[in-house]
Order: structure tokens, then C-alpha cells, then sequence
């Protein structure tokens, strides 16, 4: 607590708000998983959280580490890289594995989860083959 | 030349991720970096099925990339906006298709990645037959709008960016 109190004001302020904005965003992408009722909207909820809600919190270590050692830490640059670069993979991967999916099991994906009825045929229409 | 720096993009690339992760620039880092970026372009050369990626501008692509971050960061408020304030049922999510004119399979890899970053995308496929890409977008209103936000904002800098010197255009069909 010693750096905490040590910390001048605005750098106190600068990493407080992006910690509770970065908070509040990895919430909300969470929220999304709970509220939305079909898998292939539930696949955009989290990445809110992947870019923003990380981008927030990883600018106030940033901050808060570069304040209180008064030297330049930026290594937190590479989480980012590497998590921006890994999860459109992931992203990806876990769609695809959806939509090959839905016709083997013979029952629609979407329908599994109460999903409404116009849905499962619009994803059915676009699929490719 | 060429045979000891297959991409001088990616050793500068190691040199500073070094760099950044021991956080010192003493000069035994500066060495060890160095061998690093030397050795490990050349022995992954042979992973790399469509050899490395030749970058033709690197102000384009600073340019892309900070246009892309500023989508990102707008797309993520919208995307938090509907999970809070809107009902699953009213949310208008959809597949699109987007005819593609670019070939060239690092552009694909970076333009996929572009678009999965930003919420409220996600990139399905890309079909065979007639080179279209299959998009997932989060809620939609205007498809007409999504196809010419992409191939103007995402797919033209691209095509610049790697099929630049040699066929001007978007010839290029490797």
C-alpha cells in the first residue's frame, strides 16, 4: 500500500479508471455468454473482453508499474501481442467446429438452446455446402 | 543476403520481443537477441509452406492497424451496448457473404485475424467456388454496408500491402 499512497494523483486516477473500465468490460462480455440465447451470437460476448477489457487493464499495469519503479515497464505490450494474435485462431476454430457440427447431430445447434425459431434457418440458409 | 535474413521484418521482430521481455538494453542482451532473430527465422523456414510474408509498405500497415484498433475499440462499446440494453430476440445476427479479390494467403491470414479481433465479427469460411468469404456479424443492418466497409477499409490496404510491386491491381492469382 506504501507505493499506492505514494503515487501522485493523477497517475492514482489514470490506473483506477482503467482498471474498473477493464473490470466492467470483461463483465459485460460475460453477461453476453449468460443473456444471449444462441451459440452464434454467444461467440461475439467474449471478445469484448479479449481487446478491450484486456487492452484497459494491461495500459494500467503499464501505468502503475512504470509510475511506481519510475522507469519505462512496457513488457505488458507483448500479453498483448500474443493474446491479439492467438485468439482470432481460437475464435475461429471454434466456429467452424459449430457449423460442421450442426448437420451431423441432425438437430440444430441453435435449437438446442431456445433459440428462436428464425434462427436456426437463417444460419441454415448461409451455411456453405 | 536473403539466405541469412529470410525476413528481416521477423528478426527485427524477435530482436525487440527479446528486447522487451528481459526489459535491459545491456549489450549480452542485445548478442543474445541478436542470435535469436538470426537462427530462428532460418530454422523455421521450412514451416513455412508459403515462405515468408514480403511486406511491401510499413507505414500501410501501421496505418491499418491503428485503423483497426480504432474499430475495434468503437465495435466493443456497440457489442456492450446491445448485451446490456437489447433482448437475444431483437439482436438481427446473420451470415453474410462478401466476394473476395484477394489471393494472397498471408493477406487472408491477416485480414482474418483483423476481423476476429473485432467484436461483433467472426469470419466462418472462405468458400471454394467462387472465392467468398463467409462472415458471422453480431447484429446486422445493412449488408450492403458490411461489404463495402470491408473490401474498402480491410481488403484494399491489404492487396496494396503484399501484391503491390509486381501486379499492380489485385491481379495475382497464386
Amino acid at each position: 500500500m506504501t507505493e499506492l499512497d505514494a503515487m501522485p494523483w493523477w497517475a492514482a486516477v489514470t490506473v483506477s479508471f482503467l482498471l474498473v473500465l477493464g473490470g466492467l468490460i470483461a463483465l459485460i462480455g460475460t453477461l453476453g455468454l449468460l443473456r444471449l440465447k444462441s451459440f452464434y451470437q454467444r461467440i461475439h460476448g467474449p471478445a469484448i473482453t479479449i481487446t478491450l477489457g484486456t487492452g484497459c487493464i494491461l495500459i494500467a499495469s503499464m501505468v502503475y508499474f512504470t509510475v511506481a519503479q519510475s522507469r519505462l515497464v512496457i513488457h505488458e505490450i507483448l500479453i498483448a501481442v500474443f493474446v491479439l494474435m492467438t485468439a482470432p485462431v481460437v475464435t475461429m476454430l471454434i466456429m467452424r467446429a459449430a457449423v460442421y457440427r450442426t448437420p451431423r447431430t441432425g438437430t440444430e445447434f441453435a435449437a438446442q438452446d431456445d433459440a428462436p425459431k428464425q434462427d436456426p434457418k437463417q444460419d441454415e440458409d448461409a451455411r456453405p455446402t | 543476403m536473403s539466405r541469412w535474413f529470410p525476413s528481416p521484418m521477423l528478426s527485427i521482430g524477435l530482436l525487440l520481443t527479446w528486447l522487451t521481455l528481459v526489459q535491459s538494453l545491456e549489450p549480452a542482451h542485445w548478442l543474445l537477441g541478436s542470435v535469436l532473430a538470426i537462427l530462428a527465422p532460418i530454422l523455421a523456414r521450412p514451416l513455412q509452406p508459403h515462405s515468408y510474408a514480403r511486406i511491401a509498405r510499413l507505414p500501410a500497415l501501421f496505418r491499418l492497424l491503428g485503423m483497426s484498433a480504432v474499430e475495434i475499440v468503437r465495435s466493443s462499446f456497440n457489442v456492450a451496448q446491445i448485451i446490456l440494453f437489447r433482448r437475444s430476440e431483437g439482436v438481427n445476427s446473420q451470415f453474410i457473404r462478401i466476394p473476395l479479390d484477394l489471393r494472397s494467403p498471408h493477406g487472408l491470414a491477416l485480414l482474418s485475424c483483423l476481423i476476429n479481433m473485432t467484436p461483433g465479427t467472426v469470419w466462418v469460411d472462405l468458400l471454394p467456388e467462387r472465392h467468398e468469404l463467409l462472415l458471422h456479424v453480431f447484429d446486422l443492418h445493412d449488408e450492403r454496408w458490411w461489404v463495402e466497409t470491408i473490401k474498402a477499409s480491410y481488403e484494399r490496404p491489404i492487396i496494396e500491402l503484399f501484391e503491390a510491386p509486381p501486379s499492380s491491381g489485385q491481379g495475382g492469382k497464386a
